[in-house]
């Protein structure tokens, strides 16, 4: 019996540099443009092309904050996507597959990882199957899933045939037939699945007709080929569609930083930060509302040594400046982070985090990097550290981190994880007129400065905040210097001044913490009262939300404390709810549990469990909601490792 | 905007009065003397120029002129530098870098320099050796040679930095020497006025570390006659002219390559080559940015009077919307 669903978890596979970002994206527009929320998340290999990636599109009538790892509609058009994804696939749900590749040995299929050929195979082996994709597939029909075979090559053919066109270039729409075939057998209007293969291919006519073309064969032959009756999944529009942006975590952070007054960035190319720069770099000029033209200069540099010195070096000038890198750019930041701390510039570094450590697995993702993004750098210099659970947030505190590093005059560091950077999803349209932009107490300016002592740059204050001179400016001539220096910033050793500007720098740290708003430093959900208490950051956000929905469900109440400054860390705040909390859960996606870490030494309180995952893919909801299940029943130990072989 | 300094500007504008620290007969004195006298005649206002000083004896230059001062990280001014004249092209930027600081650890940065071709001007304190720390072999002392300092004879070859720069893409490239102030004045205004990215190579002998390539050996008093010699005054013409033609501009770089090579008993100072030909990193952002050079990064406007952002998204918005 079909039904319309409420929501759908879909999937499309395919070596990269074969259109799999492309099928997802149009399918993730046909939904948006239908009015529908998406959620999307990639996974793919640190290659260009050949390697297996896959995209998960997460669709719904109503909001969605993670994936889901149970698929309901696999799409693949080789073997490889089908072999590694076929055993995700629900009772109910279907596997559309090429006709060629039904009985594929898995020893062909030459990039499949080695452990984890051996582990289907020896699968099939205990379940009496072939050690190939037709072993798999019938494993798949035993569990109720519905399977479609496609004989892509055949309609590539006809489709050559009605545009009298060559075969080769027919050939480059198997990942358009793929969603195509996916949304006929969902019932989906074909219109929607145009409309959304236009937005993506805009401006090339030959490609589009091409494409709407393959769509309209791939219809026809569902329609006259398949019978959808034991297929349960139906999806429809939207009867009251509303207008959003479809964007990524890169995107929203890149927005983000033009709306709050971004005038350079600098950047050296590493996954999984460089789209934001280049995104940016496109986005080189735009409008401003006073009729001005405005402008961000992007700057490729060298390498991150250079990307954060110049940085530094732009935010004396008094432009506002950001950088973007990963963890191996950030360690090659640290002395620089330093040399910022100590001369008290404004710079933001936007973090998006792999896994590590080295070059460690630069397309998945991670937390690691918390506790480096907090102490990195020798010495003691003061350093603000926030971290996005979502898109929206990424947008609002990508302008945020300018503010407070202007008016704290320190660098901050702002951490996304991979997850987030390559999360596509439907947002409300950013309102600008929430971004305020603070430029932090500024020097005076000075008339006549014929004969002016040099400025007091480091001027000793109560808050330990001193006006801002900028370059280029009067009468402000100053010196700066990585040495411990003077208020004018000449070189000292003097124990009296050196004690004074620690003190000075380090107050600027205290004010940072009397001043931010508590819900910027953490937001609380979920049953306030609730004893069971979940404590995480990042874009682990989603996945606890829909655990603990699950959960409220069921009755059982939980809360939840999404923390997004990390350093200064909210002790005080949050004080009344660790008190209370029976037990404190972390979730975190890393071996060491950091945040665990920072709570013992910044609030003397341990956590209770830690549910943890370091296998370089995020968290889904049920994967957490599994955990905290147990965690209820009392059989957990304090330490919970979430992992899934077949991600 | 205030008007900086009423009336003339004179060396004394750009001195400050703070003790200066290098040795007793050091050849940076000659050099700070000459970059005051430099600044001063070319009249620029001292709140627009910033002295950014790399680790070393040299980059302590920066703390003794009266402007905006940087002392940057171990072999990177040239990134600070930069991110201070890209972001504020009214800014006159000068590095004050030793041959350590610039031909080793800054070495990936020097690179990043030439083919930016930025209006910087890169001064290089050439000295052979790392002085700070106490006189290790520096980068342009020659192997085997060992100073005094030095336990074993140096294990390292040298670096050719006229050759370097010209490589990397420096557009101006020329060498004084510490101890002819006059002539090094008018080296580095040179320096400052040419429009893209200058090198000059400052021999400045390091009178307690380096007892081989001392004032002494430059003035030549075992040859009678100084080694040291002006390239303008034998003729040489360093100009590569605006569109000039593939034969021109290889017969004056082989011409260059052949003076960049000069060493020993003849050692050619002056100006070496004057490009012409190629854009400045700052009139390639205009490309992009026509409005670049009035609303550079420093004093482009980014709020309105309530302090509420001014970047319009819509156009952007409209690309992501989804309808």
């Amino acid at each position: 019996m079909t039904k319309q669903q409420e929501e759908l978890a879909w999937r499309v596979g395919g070596p990269q540099g074969s259109g799999v970002d492309t099928a997802a994206g149009i399918f993730q527009r046909a939904c948006a443009i239908g009015g529908l929320h998406v959620y999307g998340r990639r996974e793919y290999y640190s290659n260009i092309k050949g390697r297996h990636s896959y995209y998960d599109v997460r669709v719904a009538h109503h909001p969605i904050t993670s994936h889901r790892e149970s698929v309901d509609l696999l799409t693949t058009f080789e073997a490889e996507s089908l072999v590694r994804h076929a055993m995700a696939v629900v009772p109910g749900g279907a596997i559309i597959y090429n006709t060629k590749t039904e009985d594929t040995p898995l020893d062909r299929i030459i990039f499949l990882d080695a452990r984890l050929r051996e582990d289907l195979k020896a699968y099939l082996e205990s379940h009496g199957l072939p050690l190939t994709s037709k072993g798999l597939l019938e494993d798949a029909r035993k569990r109720g899933v519905q399977t479609y075979s496609v004989p892509y090559e055949e309609i590539t053919k006809a489709l050559a045939e009605r545009l009298s066109i060559p075969k080769g270039i027919a050939d480059r729409t198997l990942n358009t037939l793929a969603v195509a075939v996916s949304a006929a057998l969902l019932d989906f209007p074909a219109e929607y699945i145009i409309r959304g293969l236009k937005k993506i291919f805009k401006g090339k006519e030959k490609v589009i007709n091409l494409n709407v073309e393959a769509v309209n064969l791939a219809y026809e032959y569902v329609r006259a080929n398949f019978d959808t009756e034991d297929f349960q999944f139906r999806m429809d529009v939207s009867k009251t569609p509303v207008k959003r942006l479809l964007l990524n975590g890169n995107q929203a952070v890149a927005l983000g930083k033009l709306a709050g007054g971004l005038t350079m960035q600098t950047y050296y190319p590493i996954s999984p930060a460089t789209d934001e720069s280049v995104f940016l770099e496109a986005h080189s000029t735009f409008p401003l509302r006073n009729g001005q033209q405005g402008s961000v200069v992007v700057v490729q540099t060298e390498d991150e040594l250079s990307a954060i010195g110049m940085a530094a070096g732009a935010a004396l000038t008094g432009a506002r400046v950001a950088t973007a890198t990963s963890g191996p750019g950030l360690s090659l930041m640290t002395e620089a982070l330093g040399w910022a701390g100590i001369n008290e510039v404004p710079v933001v570094v936007t973090n998006y985090m792999r896994g590590g450590p080295s070059t460690g697995m630069p397309t998945r993702t991670d937390q690691g990097d918390l506790l480096f993004a907090i102490h990195g750098g020798h010495g003691e210099f003061p350093r603000i550290v926030i971290s996005s659970g979502d898109l929206e947030e990424a947008f609002y505190d990508a302008a945020r981190a300018l503010n407070y590093a202007e008016r704290y005059q320190m660098p901050v560091i702002h951490l996304v994880d991979k997850a987030l950077s390559s999360t596509t999803a439907t947002v409300d349209i950013f309102d600008l007129s929430r971004v305020q932009i603070e430029r932090g107490v500024l020097a005076e300016p000075v008339e006549d400065a014929n004969g002016t002592p040099p400025f007091p740059r480091f001027k000793v204050t109560e808050s330990g905040i001193s006006p801002r001179p900028f370059h280029g400016q009067p009468g402000h001539t100053h010196w700066l210097t990585g040495a411990e220096h003077t208020e004018i910033g000449r070189v000292t050793e003097d124990p009296v001044t050196r004690e004074a500007m620690m003190e000075k720098r380090m107050r600027k740290f205290q004010t940072a913490c009397e001043e931010i708003p508590e819900e910027e430093k953490f937001r609380v959900y979920g049953d306030p009262e609730a004893p069971f208490t979940i404590i995480a950051w990042g874009s682990t956000k989603g996945a606890v939300l829909d655990a603990m929905e699950r959960l409220a469900q069921e009755g059982i109440k939980t809360r939840f404390i999404h923390v997004r400054m990390l350093w200064p860390f909210p002790a005080k705040p949050m004080k009344p709810y660790l008190e209370t909390a029976k037990p404190l859960v972390l979730a975190e996606l890393t071996y060491t549990g950091q945040l665990a870490h920072l709570l013992r030494e910044s609030a003397c309180r341990d956590t209770d469990y830690m549910v943890l995952k370091y296998s370089g893919r995020p968290f889904s909801g049920e994967a957490l909601y599994d955990a905290f299940k147990k965690i209820l029943s009392g059989e957990a130990e304090p330490r919970i490792i979430v992992r899934n072989p077949m991600e | 905007m205030a008007v900086a300094t009423k009336g003339k500007i004179t060396p004394k504008t750009y001195k400050t009065q703070f003790p200066v620290d290098w040795c007793p007969g050091c050849g940076d004195y000659g050099i700070l003397n000459a970059l005051q006298q430099a600044l001063a005649k070319l009249q620029i206002p001292r709140h627009l120029v910033a002295v950014v000083g790399g680790i070393g004896c040299s980059g302590k230059a920066q703390y003794h002129v009266n402007a905006y001062g940087v002392h940057t990280l171990h072999g990177r001014p040239l990134t600070y530098a930069t991110g201070i004249r890209l972001a504020n092209p009214n800014m006159h930027v000068i590095v004050v870098s030793g041959d350590g600081d610039s031909m080793a650890i800054g070495a990936g940065h020097f690179v990043g320099a030439g083919r930016r071709n930025t209006n910087i001007t890169h001064l290089m304190f050439n000295n052979e050796v790392y002085g700070l720390t106490k006189g290790q072999a520096g980068p342009t002392l020659p192997l085997g040679l060992r100073t005094k300092s030095l336990p074993e004879p140096n294990m390292n070859g040298a670096v050719n930095p006229l050759m370097m720069a010209m490589t990397v893409g420096y557009t101006w490239i020329g060498r004084g020497y510490a101890y002819d102030v006059r002539r090094l004045v008018d080296l580095i205004m040179q320096a400052i006025e040419h429009p893209g990215s200058s090198f000059l190579d400052i021999l400045q002998p390091c009178p307690t570390y380096n007892d081989l390539h001392t004032q002494e050996w430059f003035s030549g008093k075992d040859l009678g006659r100084p080694r040291i010699y002006d390239l303008q005054k034998e003729g040489y013409d360093p100009v590569i002219p605006p569109g000039a033609d593939e034969a021109t501009v290889d017969a004056k770089l082989l011409k260059f390559i052949e003076k960049a090579h000069e060493w020993g008993d003849r050692i050619p100072t002056g100006v070496f080559l004057v490009n012409k030909n190629v854009s400045s990193y700052e009139e390639r952002l205009q490309q992009r940015i026509p409005n670049y050079f009035e609303a550079p990064p420093a004093q482009r406007p980014v709020m309105d009077e309530k302090g509420v952002t001014l970047t319009d998204l819509s156009p952007i918005f409209d690309e992501l919307a989804m309808d």
